[in-house]
């Protein structure tokens, strides 16, 4: 696989580029197509990447984190999804499933339950959506009732979270919860436990793409959790859900460069070495100037969640740059794995080479954590705000 | 207990190897160093052992300049300190001038054990751990698929074509290590960055107590005296089957004493 050029800030990261790098090749690159074609969901590579630190990259090191900017972080999602987009989208969705806790949770709960979180060994799923709550998720109402201000302190939690990753495989579920019936302000972020009473999982989705990661509902039957696992105060839920997305939004946008340019990379392969005509297809204008295309478009992806991230490490707010980046990155991933497939002819529709899958794949990225029309309203709210 | 891992650099496993037309020996320039990947699971065998019993793991190299990243890479894992072996009079040493070298070598340092991967990648001789070990004047146990410590008594399973032999002897001991035996560990972020800091020292052949004139390519009891391409593979044999394609199987299996 030829490396992508990339800006690093500095030893630390380029050193830690190589760590990712040798993962990819070892761990990542000869399982994917495997596992996902025989849906098997690959948890003891989430284990290794734990134990190599890459679970909790953009976290304080103070808690077990690796200490990194956005800027470095979001690269090596890239390239995990370049590998193996279960993979990339995997870790972006822990990182999410993290934040609420080390963004708001108060110190005494951080030092308590971050590490675990953090170390390598766990993994996260981060609970908003449900059946009928997507776009509209403070419409959300599963129901966390506190019952009684004794040591047995608890919420005791009904309804259905919808579309989970890692759902039944998770470690630890951050979840978004209704606590009041004053629509947004009503919401409020619980961490539960894996193993708790009355939390359960629905079936998998039979998904379209990613069939090696797991998506399932998290079933609520009178789960009792911890008065202490609050995050923030009642009422908080929703901005804290919003947060986290913000910063999950990049992550997305992070995965979609990387199946494109998992996409190009095939593309480029195949149009040097298939002949017609007597010449490689890739001399031929048509084919060369589609490869022209799909590589500035993945290029510009790039900077576009660069950009962002630069910003939030900068301590700028993001929150439009981090839309843009979803919006345009999804959507040239959708149009640079859909040529793909195109460049390949016949062959591309066949498993027989990976970029159906990536063209698969790519379109979830299109949905989740935002519909790129959700992220539309963000940007034109930005816009007409001012 | 303090456990020294001798390592080497190669080039890349993966990448095709060639040789310098006018010394036949290894262009290192050819493709990336890396550590040669058998050395990769007598570190981690290193590393359980220090963890089940305490002490700490020194890696030794002996290389050109850039050597030392085979080094950092060990560190990178988990090991505690390095040593540098490196100097222009040792290049092209052949198997007996290294053994001599690295004895020497570890000669500055002190230790319970010594562990080497059975094998480097690019010459494939197994003959230094045997070699190192008769040097050292120490039980040699070699191939081993399994080691376990208790007290000062060491017991290695010892990989044969039939099985495994049951080998004991006492600390000190060189053992040469298989494939089969762990799974190497990655080296994490943390430890990457750790490794930065631990020491490594650089000796040199003086500093060794190494005899220069012993050492080196001039000194090599072996030479290569020539060396060709590998020839491409040839088109294979296709047996059509007209009631006797069993018979022609047979033939062409025994022909090549297969059976």
């Amino acid at each position: 696989m030829v490396a992508v050029e990339r800006t690093l800030p500095n030893d630390e990261s380029r050193a830690l580029f190589e760590l990712v790098q040798e993962l990819c090749a070892k761990e990542l690159a000869p399982r994917a197509a495997e596992y996902e074609a025989a849906e098997r969901f690959p948890r003891e590579v989430f284990r290794t990447l734990g134990q190599a630190g890459l679970l909790s990259l953009p976290y304080d090191e103070e808690y077990g984190g690796g200490g990194q900017p956005y800027e470095v972080y979001l690269q090596v999602v890239e390239e995990l999804a370049r590998n193996w987009l279960t993979i990339g989208l995997g870790v972006s969705v822990h990182s999410l499933a993290c934040y609420g806790l080390a963004n708001f949770g108060s110190e005494q709960q951080k030092e308590k339950w971050l590490p675990g979180m953090l170390g390598g060994d766990q993994l996260g799923a981060y609970c908003l959506s449900e059946p009928q709550s997507g776009s509209d998720a403070a419409a959300l109402t599963t129901r966390a009732v506190r019952s009684g201000d004794t040591a047995a302190d608890a919420y005791t939690v009904t309804g259905t979270k919808a579309w989970i990753t890692h759902s039944g495989h998770a470690d630890f579920y951050t979840l978004m919860v209704r606590t009041s019936d004053d629509g947004a302000k009503g919401v409020s972020a619980l961490l539960a436990e894996a193993g708790t009473p009355g939390l359960g999982f629905g079936k998998p989705e039979n998904k379209m793409g990613m069939r090696g990661s797991v998506t399932a509902q998290v079933l609520l039957d009178g789960a009792r959790i911890p008065a202490e696992r609050l995050i923030g105060v009642e009422g908080q839920g929703f901005s804290i859900a919003l947060s986290a997305l913000e910063a999950g939004r990049l992550g997305i946008a992070a995965c979609a460069v990387g199946v494109a340019q998992a996409a190009l990379d095939a593309a480029v392969d195949y149009a040097s070495s298939r002949q017609q005509f007597g010449h490689p297809i890739a001399e031929f204008q048509g084919v060369g100037f589609m490869l022209a295309d799909m590589a500035t478009s993945v290029a510009v992806g790039r900077a576009a969640y660069l950009t962002a991230a630069r910003r939030r490490d900068a301590g700028l707010p993001y929150g439009t740059e981090a839309a843009m980046a979803k919006l345009f990155c999804t959507d040239m991933a959708m149009k640079v794995t859909t040529d793909a497939v195109q460049v390949f002819g016949g062959y591309g529709y066949t498993a027989d080479f990976p970029v159906e899958r990536y063209m698969r794949e790519a379109k979830v990225l299109q949905i989740v954590e935002g519909t790129n029309q959700v992220q539309r309203l963000v940007i034109s709210r930005a816009l007409t705000r001012s | 207990m303090k456990i020294v891992v001798c390592v080497k650099q190669v080039p890349d496993t993966e990448a095709e190897k060639r040789l310098l037309p006018d010394t036949l020996t290894v262009d290192r320039e050819s493709s990336n160093p890396v550590l040669n990947e058998m050395d990769e699971f007598a570190i981690e065998e290193a590393l359980k052992l220090t963890e089940a019993h305490g002490g700490e793991v020194v890696v030794l190299t002996m290389g050109p300049d850039g050597a030392d990243a085979a080094v950092r890479k060990a560190l990178s894992m988990g090991a505690h300190s390095g040593i540098l072996l490196s100097d222009p009079a040792l290049a092209g040493s052949d198997a007996v001038a290294t053994s001599y070298a690295i004895a020497q070598a570890l000669g500055t340092t002190e230790y319970d054990l010594v562990i080497l991967g059975s094998e480097a990648s690019d010459a494939r001789t197994s003959l230094v751990p045997a070699m190192l070990a008769e040097r050292l004047g120490l039980p040699q146990l070699t191939f081993a698929s399994k080691v376990e410590i208790d007290g000062t008594s060491i017991t290695v399973n010892r990989l044969t074509d039939y099985g495994h032999d049951v080998v004991q002897a006492q600390l000190p001991a060189v053992v040469s290590v298989v494939e089969k035996i762990n799974e190497p560990r990655y080296p994490s972020f943390k430890g990457i960055m750790a490794a930065k800091k631990k020491p490594v020292a650089a000796l040199d052949v003086a500093a060794a107590g190494i005899d220069a004139a012993l050492v080196g390519q001039a000194a090599a009891a072996t030479t290569v005296v020539d060396a060709a391409q590998r020839p491409p593979r040839s088109a294979g044999v296709k047996v059509t089957d007209e009631g006797d394609g069993g018979v022609k199987l047979a033939e062409f299996l025994s022909a090549q004493k297969f059976i």
